[in-house]
């Protein structure tokens, strides 16, 4: 069992706050991603987890053992490093074996499970090489295999792929999941990648500005943003914001039309729709096209509606030129509000 | 075309001119290093006639006269001895000082880290002179004076700069996740260090060693004040060789410049490392 629990972490740097009141609980086994934009404090966090760094105050427990004063070593973790710090002056078998050695594990066990790593992650042939001799997709292929032979009860990454191209990323990915998944661990993976972020992940954190603005299932993240700034950045293009006002009875008056909404009493509202769950229909909100993008199966339309950007994704069979006059219709199940003061989602059937 | 075609013998001829240049500046530094070096070399070499003699010969005639009256001479072997003991604790004692400051200053954030550093390369504004009689006193009165040990220490503060910076340099070109990720691996702060950080700046340390011993080696000022009996090669050198005759002081030069020469040349790459000029 390692579960991991964060409770009530916070860390400073000087007077910069870089994380506010973490609290987070990832379950054993579990691959959680820490998706967020750059600065907003991922590495931090999962530093502290693995002893790098200290919290300024809180506490950090894995497999119900609190572990936040023990040095890195003692805490049951292995950590792969976005640059991925292969130490130059040891071969990829030294590499794999680091961990190993240091345990004093007897040399042929050390033989067994470096040779099994390395070829679960496909690099046995080049186990006598030396750092400056592999390219960096090897390098990476080594970092992950030095932290498996660990046989951890967490791995911890910090943005693994980010210094790959792009296909080598789309494989490593892939291979990635699959080791992980076979391997039993809890995975904390950081990346700010959403892609990478929403095929990888069984739950996802969204960081920003060193809160965690929601922890859910992707397709949660995606499908309902606990905040506005969740709904603005995941999904490319990201929701669509138009301002509702209360039109009385739950109904919200949103550009020219009038919607079913949460039944608040509040003034204002804030009306968001996915580009995809938008339909050209006789009825709807009335778009003036800017810009028209083929994507191949679809079609993405840059609008302007009651004068705010606005992106609709439609069938490509459609014929649509910039300055065109359209209505779109929003899929109703699909709206979502949000309250413009507190940024938090507002939901519809309470 | 006809553009590259103009241009070409104008550029032909720039590009000339540069590399002649080049060379000329190249040949005039080297001469001006090595020039000294083998005039001190022949007259080394030569019988006491010829050294005092005019114009002066250009090859050696390898008369081994002033060597040989050098090897035989009183208190010369206690004096190479002294020196060799002497820049070897300078040596010890500076990389066991300065490295663990170099590592402290690239590793660590703490108060008043750029004024240390800036302090560190002080200690080398202040003139030997200036320091050598407190010293001096100073050492009478703990009974340092005229040990090894004593002129080390003097020694050691010289070259510490030297190895701080250079083990700065060192340490922070190795990069802080390699140790991180040993921790993570099993290691503590000292395994780390020792089984990671250690192997990569080993031949980097060894440069500053000698570089230290080099320092230690050469100096004379503190040499000559700090002992009497127990003299370093410089200071004993120049005690002796104040009156003697020229050709014997050509040959003490020699014998002082060489081991320093084989030192520098052992550790060239590393002082070009330590200037940025070429890492590794
Ligand atoms: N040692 C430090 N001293 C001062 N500030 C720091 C330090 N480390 C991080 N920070 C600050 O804390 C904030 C969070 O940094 P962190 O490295 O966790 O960001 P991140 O989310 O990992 O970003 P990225 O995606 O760019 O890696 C940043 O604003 C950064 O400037
Ligand atoms: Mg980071």
């Amino acid at each position: 069992m390692a579960e991991i629990q964060i409770r009530n972490v916070a860390k400073r740097f000087g007077s910069y706050q870089a994380l506010h009141d973490i609290n987070l609980t990832i379950a054993d086994q579990e691959f959680m991603v820490l998706l967020g934009a750059s600065g907003c404090g991922k590495s931090t966090l999962l530093r502290i987890i693995a002893g790098l760094e200290t919290q300024t105050t809180g506490e950090v427990w894995i497999g119900g053992r609190r572990i936040d004063h023990l040095p890195p070593k003692d805490r049951g973790i292995a950590m792969v490093f976005q640059n991925y710090a292969v130490f130059p002056h040891l071969t990829v078998f030294e590499n794999i074996g680091f961990g190993l050695r240091m345990q004093k594990l007897r040399n042929d066990e050390v033989t067994r499970r470096v040779t099994r790593t390395a070829e679960l992650m496909h690099i046995e042939q080049l186990l006598t090489r030396y750092s400056g001799e592999l390219s960096g997709g090897q390098r990476q292929r080594v970092a992950v295999a030095r932290a498996l032979a660990m046989e951890p009860d967490v791995i911890l990454m910090d943005e693994p792929l980010s210094n790959l191209d792009a296909l080598l990323r789309l494989e490593m990915r892939a291979e990635l999941k699959g080791v992980l998944a076979e391997s039993n661990t809890t995975a904390i993976y950081v990346t700010h990648d959403q892609v990478e972020a929403m095929s990888l992940a069984d739950r996802i954190s969204v960081m920003h500005q060193g809160r965690i603005v929601q922890a859910a299932s992707p397709v949660e993240v995606y499908r309902d943003p606990a905040e506005r700034f969740v709904a603005g950045f995941i999904g490319n293009p990201p929701m669509n914001f138009l301002p509702a006002s209360n039109h009385g009875n739950g109904r919200w008056a949103v550009a020219d039309q009038v919607f079913a909404g949460p039944d608040v009493s509040a003034a204002a509202l804030e009306f968001a729709i996915r580009p995809e769950d938008l339909r050209p229909a006789d009825d709807g909100l009335e778009a003036r096209v800017r810009l028209v993008e083929p994507l191949g199966a679809h079609l993405l339309l840059t609008c302007d509606v009651a004068g705010t950007m606005f992106r609709a994704i439609l069938d490509s069979d459609m014929t649509v030129r910039a300055g065109d006059q359209l209505k779109l219709a929003a899929m109703p199940d699909r709206i979502r509000w949000f309250d413009p003061d507190t940024s938090l989602s507002v939901p519809t059937a309470a | 075309m006809t553009d590259t075609a103009v241009l070409l013998p104008d550029q032909g001829q720039t590009r000339k001119t540069g590399r002649w240049l080049y060379a000329a500046s190249v040949t005039l530094l080297c001469a001006w290093v090595i020039v000294p070096l083998y005039f001190l070399l022949i007259n080394t070499l030569s019988s006491p006639e010829t050294v005092n003699s005019f114009p002066k010969s250009f090859v050696p005639e390898f008369d081994l006269g002033s060597l040989t009256f050098f090897a035989g001479f009183q208190g010369m072997l206690t004096a190479l001895k002294n020196s060799i003991v002497v820049a070897f604790l300078t040596m010890v004692m500076s990389i066991l000082i300065g490295a663990p400051a170099g590592y402290a200053l690239s590793r660590f954030e703490f108060r008043g880290k750029e004024a240390f550093r800036l302090l560190i390369l002080l200690t080398r504004a202040f003139p030997l002179p200036l320091l050598a009689l407190p010293l001096a006193v100073m050492f009478i009165r703990t009974g340092l004076d005229d040990t090894a040990f004593g002129l080390a220490l003097v020694h050691t503060t010289l070259a510490i700069p030297f190895a701080v910076l250079i083990t700065f340099s060192l340490f922070s070109g190795i990069p802080v996740e390699l140790e991180e990720a040993a921790w993570t691996l099993g290691c503590t702060r000292l395994t780390a260090f020792t089984k990671v950080v250690l192997p990569l700046i080993l031949p980097g340390i060894t440069a500053s060693a000698i570089f230290a011993f080099v320092i230690s080696w050469n100096e004379v000022f503190a040499a000559a004040v700090l002992t009497i009996e127990n003299r370093t090669l410089t200071a004993f050198l120049l005690q002796t060789l104040g009156e003697a005759p020229l050709h014997l002081k050509f040959a003490g030069g020699f014998i002082l410049v060489v081991p320093a020469l084989i030192f520098i040349f052992a550790v060239r790459k590393y002082l070009f490392a330590m200037w940025g000029i070429a890492n590794r």
